[in-house]
């Protein structure tokens, strides 16, 4: 990367994170809403381990799989409405007026992604841990887990980024929040694949990428290393972030029509 | 004379806020749609999703897991369809028109039982879609006429204390800005108490909680009445009486603060 | 040939898509270091012409030169030459001034050595050392105009584009800016393109104004040479007896036609100039009007709008389609 390069990302990415510390209003939803759920969910569905074929004792353990994908979802809110303001207030505009590169203008805006994806994650994890969800796979396996979650993270992020692109808009980056949040749910989200009965819900859950990223995560927390899901839930995250970047730097030269 | 205009001020007023409301809410995609489509999603969600749960060890609800759920979802979309009435009062705080309202209503009572009757039309609609969606999936109902009416009615309470827990925050604050405050207590409320499963079968400190909580009263006796075995429906009548009561002497303060702020 | 700080535009064109044109095939020519006033109504096509010229919106035909290289062909030359502050502040509120400063110096490339104090120089001169640290969140709307116009000027751009920077603004923050502009034109020779919909402004800064109206240029010309082309003072009238109101202005506009509107008299625009005043009061006194007041005013830039397309300057715009929401027709 050459030092002009590495200069435009580096001064948007300490606008990125700046920015994202200097709004609590992104940070504390994206934290304690997941972590409600967990509780809530934790505690309501205990007796689900007494379902023939649950794989694990511990629904604790089981759902500590879900914040990671919520937090996700919060990435894509965050980063999406964050560079939608900047086209609506014109700020978009002024960097273009610098010698400023696409990629560097992407790159950066995702620093505040990673900050946030690594902010998550640590947090999911120790509440968990301590509220006593299970980690067979010990510290190395934890460091796998922040690894997947900060990959999820910007991997999303990315898809935030297209929307407030392809958009301009922040209002229409929030109107994705309910068809992810169906995403979300249509999955293996709150029973193991294999105990998903009604047979479309089954269907669709097979075919939903999330469903393979919960397993990942879940393999980590009470299987072991499995490097098969370990495997496809990486390769998912690079997936996404491959067609989020491709379809974000696209409308990006639209966006950004400078000659 | 000035008695009968009193009553007819009160109604007109009423009725003139409802129709707007009403009217905005059924001709604008972006209101209805999220309204009738999350409440399905939900249900199809948790009924579809979590039907395995109706396999656990102790789970004996007489109409199966599809009413069982079902009756959450009723009670939750009657819960949301009163905070998204709040919304709508909200926003109209922000952009000027309530000042509209108050400079036109005698009696001003009018606007917030206008606000109430539009949230219960829009929330109608979208029991309507529920309820249909539910029968053609198969759901078993247990339940007689008159129980069913009686479910109905929960419902009706439970929207019209939302909303009025809605309305007070929205004219306290005036802004959008004051809709996670109408929403996340409702949801939290909502969410302790047994949504996936009856309360015998929690434990630990969600049964502890979901025992103290308003909501499991009115979800229990609700479950009672759609499988046709009612049970805690005086307890439950009583919760959904007194919440709107308690809600609307909040939702009085909300305006007072409102009248008072210009 | 166009100078190094010059601008030339030879039959520019942008049209949208569902749109009429913005701008309508307009030719013009600044000379570097001249204050160059764009002045029309709303949705004349003033903040479409600006886009083009700093590269941010493609012409749909026609050429332009900024700085002596191409805006189609030569962009990132056009834009390392050219600062622009646009209609919208285009600022980060949860970035303090100085932090904007840093991220803007940085990305023009000013070696790390140059980049603070830089960065102190131009907020100082825009008057906002003392708020640098603050968020601009809780900035005025004046000092985010400054704040934009230092920004603006952290890679000394030789051509200056201020794209209505004074709207909203209250009287002194507007002085303010003006003086810096002049300042700027004066002393550091930078070439300004200023649009803008305040007569007064254009008249107080630009050495020559172009008057734009549904995507043409209608006049073009020193403030002095328009107003003289029109060349007609307005003689304002108000009676004593408001009954007489009618009568006063039958006797004005036996000097000529009926101008404006005038709230409690009536308002001619003298044919042959200020020497008819005279004659004016003589026939008012001959009549027997009794006068409470009398004013004489020269033409204005709005009476050479008006002269020229028919209406008034002020309340006569049409909303102009914004850069980022219309999609093009045909793009160079």
């Amino acid at each position: 990367m050459s030092s002009g390069l590495r200069t435009q990302v580096g001064q948007l990415a300490r606008r990125s994170v700046l920015r994202t510390m200097r709004q609590p209003a992104q940070i504390v939803p994206a934290l304690v809403f997941p972590l409600f759920l967990l509780a809530v969910n934790s505690g309501g569905l205990k007796s689900a381990t007494n379902i023939p074929g649950f794989p694990t004792d511990s629904y604790l353990t089981f759902a500590l799989a879900v914040p990671f994908m919520q937090g996700a979802l919060f990435s894509v809110m965050n980063a999406g409405t964050d560079l939608a303001r900047d086209i609506e207030t014109g700020f978009l505009n002024r960097l273009a007026l610098t010698p400023l590169r696409g990629a560097a203008l992407l790159s950066g805006l995702l620093a505040g992604a990673v900050v946030l994806g690594l902010v998550q994650a640590l947090t999911y994890l120790t509440v968990g841990l301590v509220a006593g969800a299970e980690l067979v796979t010990g510290l190395g396996g934890a460091l796998v887990i922040v690894a997947l979650s900060v990959s999820i993270t910007v991997a999303f992020g990315t898809i935030g980024l297209f929307a407030a692109l392809r958009t301009g808009s922040g209002e229409a980056v929030q109107s994705l929040f309910p068809v992810f949040f169906v995403f979300l749910f249509i999955s293996a989200m709150a029973l193991p694949l294999e105990l998903l009965q009604t047979p479309w819900f089954h269907t669709v859950a097979s075919v939903n990428p999330v469903t393979y990223l919960l397993e990942a995560f879940r393999s980590l927390l009470f299987e072991g290393w499995e490097p098969e899901k370990l495997a496809l839930g990486f390769g998912i995250a690079a997936a996404v972030l491959a067609a989020g970047m491709l379809a974000a730097s696209t409308a990006l030269k639209t966006r950004l029509v400078r000659t | 004379m000035s008695g009968e205009r009193g009553v007819a001020s009160f109604r007109s007023i009423a009725l003139a806020v409802a129709w707007r409301s009403v009217h905005n809410f059924f001709t604008n995609p972006a209101f209805f749609v999220p309204a009738i489509v999350f409440p399905l999603f939900f249900f199809t969600a948790f009924a579809g999703g979590l039907s395995a749960v109706g396999n656990v060890p102790g789970f004996d609800f007489p109409s199966g897991y599809t009413a069982f759920q079902f009756v959450f979802v009723l009670l939750q979309s009657a819960a949301f369809g009163g905070v998204f009435t709040g919304f709508g009062i909200a926003r109209d705080f922000e952009s000027g028109f309530a000042r509209r309202y108050l400079l036109a209503a005698s009696d001003r009572r009018g606007i917030v039982a206008g606000y109430a009757l539009a949230a219960l039309v829009r929330t109608l609609a979208t029991w309507t879609v529920l309820t249909t969606v539910a029968l053609v999936a198969g759901m078993e109902v247990g339940g007689e006429g008159v129980e069913l009416v009686a479910l109905y009615g929960l419902a009706v309470f439970v929207n019209l204390a939302a909303m009025l827990w809605a309305a007070g925050v929205a004219m306290r604050v005036r802004s959008i800005q004051g809709g996670p405050f109408m929403q996340f207590p409702v949801f939290l409320i909502l969410f302790l108490a047994p949504v996936y499963v009856p309360l015998s079968l929690l434990s630990g400190w969600i049964h502890a909680v979901a025992s103290v909580n308003p909501v499991t009263a009115l979800l229990e006796s609700g479950r009672g009445f759609i499988s046709g075995e009612p049970t805690t429906v005086a307890l439950a009548f009583a919760v959904a009486v007194t919440l709107p009561v308690l809600f609307g002497l909040w939702a009085r303060g909300g305006l007072r603060r409102a009248e008072a702020a210009g | 040939m166009t100078t190094k700080g010059g601008i030339e535009v030879e039959r520019l064109v942008r049209e949208f898509k569902n749109g009429p044109r913005a701008v309508d095939g307009i030719d013009l020519e600044v000379a570097a270091g001249e204050i160059y006033g764009f002045l029309g109504p709303n949705g004349a096509g003033k903040s479409t012409t600006v886009l083009m010229l700093t590269t941010l919106l493609p012409p749909t035909a026609g050429t332009a030169r900024v700085a002596g290289y191409d805006i189609v062909r030569e962009g990132p030359r056009v834009r390392a030459s050219i600062g622009a502050a646009l209609q919208e502040a285009a600022l980060d509120p949860l970035l303090s001034g100085e932090e904007h400063m840093r991220l803007q110096t940085a990305l023009h490339g000013l070696p790390k050595t140059e980049r603070e104090e830089r960065g102190r120089e131009l907020l100082a001169r825009v008057g906002l050392s003392e708020a640098a640290d603050r968020k601009v969140g809780g900035y005025s709307g004046g000092m985010k105009r400054r704040l934009d116009l230092a920004l603006a000027l952290v890679h000394r751009p030789s051509i200056l584009f201020l794209d209505e920077p004074t709207t909203g603004l209250d009287i002194q923050s507007r002085t303010a800016l003006w003086e810096e502009v002049a300042r700027l034109a004066a002393e550091e020779g930078v070439t300004v393109f200023l649009t803008t919909q305040y007569l007064e402004e254009a008249d107080a800064l630009a050495e020559r104004v172009g008057i734009i109206d549904h995507g043409r240029i209608v006049a073009e010309g020193t403030p002095a040479e328009l107003k003289a082309d029109i060349g007609r003072p307005t003689v304002e009238a108000v009676p004593h007896n408001p009954a007489e109101r009618e009568r006063l202005a039958a006797v004005l506009e036996r000097f000529g036609p009926r101008a404006g509107t005038s709230p409690r008299g009536a308002a001619a625009r003298l044919e042959r100039g200020e020497a008819q005043l005279a004659e004016v009061v003589r026939a008012l006194d001959s009549e027997g009007i009794a006068i409470e007041h009398l004013q004489l005013h020269a033409p204005s830039l709005d009476d050479v709008f008006l002269a020229k397309t028919g209406r008034s300057l002020e309340g006569s715009g049409d909303p102009e389609p914004a850069a980022g929401e219309q999609e093009a027709v045909g793009a160079a």
